[in-house]
């Protein structure tokens, strides 16, 4: 495996209290990546600290062999870079087209019409709200509106904050489907997310952090066949 | 009913152009950087008195000035937010609220130390009106301020909606944070606000100014019903301030239009007192303003 990014010795939080601490994953080029855990275990936290968006209190973060630490959110945009939030994840005023638009700002795809069709392709519900401010359209999409966002400066690495959270069954299959296409079109992803035994479905590796720290990894079927996994964060039960 | 469109309603809106240039300002700083910017009155004094500068020295008439108090305008605007703004920006709002607070008073104490606190008249002289069909009776300048305004709003409009620098500007208004996340680079978003705002505050200023002289406290004693425009045309909705200044001015002037009977409905005196009940009902019942912008 080839590791697209590299975390090292990674303790990070909000002014000086560490919510993570000396955190290590490596992420797999064209891998989907899971990170799941309780509530409170720093999950949304490392993947924001990836994104420079915490105080990094020590440990590296290596992308494609280049060390990332302590550069800016805008930076890392360019390089390849794209993350969606967990809630808040569109810009309500601003029309789907223009929530697309935004996207290419900080690193301009060579050629946006193409991209922005690739990405209507994959996202075909958003065809006909083009026009629509994006805080009309519900959950589901908003987040392939987050996720188009996200993909529209042709990123190599998307980070995706529990792109699931508060979406309808139905809509969590789409999404989970389309995350399998995104790897498809060769874009590695790394996310958290809360629907664990799903999630770890469709993973091609998980971590499980607790309390800010490892506590185990694995592929996804290997996680998923873990009893102490299994019993303490998947709910118990047979896979 | 032709002294009505001759008094009151073309003087409405040309105030209303006034307060409308004014509160865009406002309303963009409040959307973006988050504070109720107190100084902007004074900035826009700032840009008359800048103009009044050129105008010692270059003998035109002062609307073609203008270039030299939005250039003032804008090097001050940018100058204040480096100094006493952006150390601010991530402490609790009230700070930089209290900061901007200062700044209009420095802004008004260099201008009268350099100026002298007397009234400064533009050009001295009458201008004839513009007579129209031997009936209507219109000052040049209230045109002038009126179409410039009107010139203005669409071009604002096409910045805002088609060229990258204004769809960013929105993005930061809507949310700073997924903006940041986009990539966006805040810090010249912030940079264009205060060139954009400083730049219709001058305008606003000089035409103020022109209509009747300026003086240091020019700009201040304008604050008021621009902050009700902006609240009016709901908080971070630019096109919204400017019709909410259209409609302060129209509210204030028409107030004193003798609608029933042969004296004014309200004293002219009384006319700013218009704007300020408006600004009060509004945060009252509607907070959002007309345009459901954020909330104060």
């Amino acid at each position: 495996m080839t590791a697209l990014l590299s975390v090292r010795g990674l303790t990070a939080g909000y002014g000086g209290v560490p919510i993570i601490e000396d955190v290590a994953l490596d992420i797999g080029k064209h891998e989907i990546t899971v990170i799941i855990g309780p509530n409170g275990a720093g999950k949304s936290t490392l993947l924001k600290t990836i994104f420079a968006l915490t105080n990094i209190l020590g440990g590296t973060i290596a992308f494609e062999g280049r060390d990332i630490t302590g550069l800016k959110t805008s930076s890392l945009v360019p390089l390849g870079i794209s993350a969606t939030p967990q809630s808040r994840n569109v810009f309500p005023n601003l029309t789907v087209g223009e929530n697309l638009d935004i996207g290419t700002y900080a690193a301009p795809p060579p050629d946006k019409t193409k991209t922005r069709e690739k990405i209507l392709e994959l996202f075909p519900d958003l065809r006909s709200k083009l026009k629509q401010p994006a805080g009309e359209l519900s959950g589901g999409q908003r987040q392939m509106v987050a996720m188009g966002r996200a993909l529209m400066s042709e990123p190599r690495l998307l980070l995706l904050d529990e792109p699931t959270a508060g979406l309808s069954p139905a809509y969590l299959e789409r999404i989970f489907d389309l995350l399998l296409d995104i790897r498809k079109a060769g874009i590695t992803i790394l996310m958290v997310e809360q629907n664990a035994k799903q999630a770890l479905q469709i993973a091609d590796r998980g971590h499980v952090l607790v309390t800010g720290r490892n506590f185990a990894s694995g592929t996804g079927a290997e996680l998923l066949a873990d009893d102490n996994v299994r019993r303490s964060f998947l709910g118990g039960g047979v896979p | 009913m032709i002294d009505f469109i001759n008094y009151y309603f073309i003087p409405a809106l040309a105030i209303g152009s006034v307060y409308a240039l004014g509160a865009v300002g406002i309303s963009m700083i409040f959307g973006i950087l988050r504070f109720a910017h107190f100084a902007h009155g004074d900035l826009m004094t700032v840009g008359a008195y800048g103009v009044l500068a050129a105008l010692a020295v270059i003998p035109l008439p002062p609307l073609l000035l203008l270039p030299f108090g939005i250039a003032l305008a804008i090097a001050a605007a940018l100058l204040v937010d480096r100094i006493f703004y952006k150390p601010l920006r991530n402490l609790p709002t009230i700070y930089v609220v209290i900061s901007s607070f200062g700044v209009a008073l420095i802004f008004r104490s260099l201008l009268q130390l350099v100026w002298g606190s007397e009234n400064q008249v533009f050009v001295s002289g009458v201008r004839p009106p513009l007579v129209l069909l031997d009936t209507f009776r219109i000052s040049v300048l209230h045109v002038e301020a009126i179409i410039l305004t009107a010139i203005i709003a669409v071009l604002l409009h096409y910045f805002l909606s088609r060229t990258r620098t204004g769809r960013s500007m929105r993005a930061v208004a809507d949310d700073a944070e997924l903006a940041a996340i986009s990539g966006l680079d805040t810090e010249t978003v912030v940079r264009w606000t205060w060139i954009i705002g400083a730049t219709l505050a001058a305008t606003a200023g000089v035409f103020a100014g022109l209509d009747t002289s300026a003086h240091p406290n020019l700009g201040w004693n304008l604050l008021l019903p621009m902050f009700a425009a902006a609240i009016l045309g709901g908080i971070g909705k630019p096109m919204g301030a400017m019709a909410g200044g259209l409609i302060i001015g129209l509210a204030e002037e028409l107030s004193s239009y003798n609608w029933i009977g042969d004296s004014a409905l309200i004293s002219p005196s009384y006319k700013t007192a218009v704007a300020f009940v408006i600004m009060v009902i509004l945060l009252i019942f509607r907070p959002q303003g007309l345009f459901k912008g954020r909330l104060l």
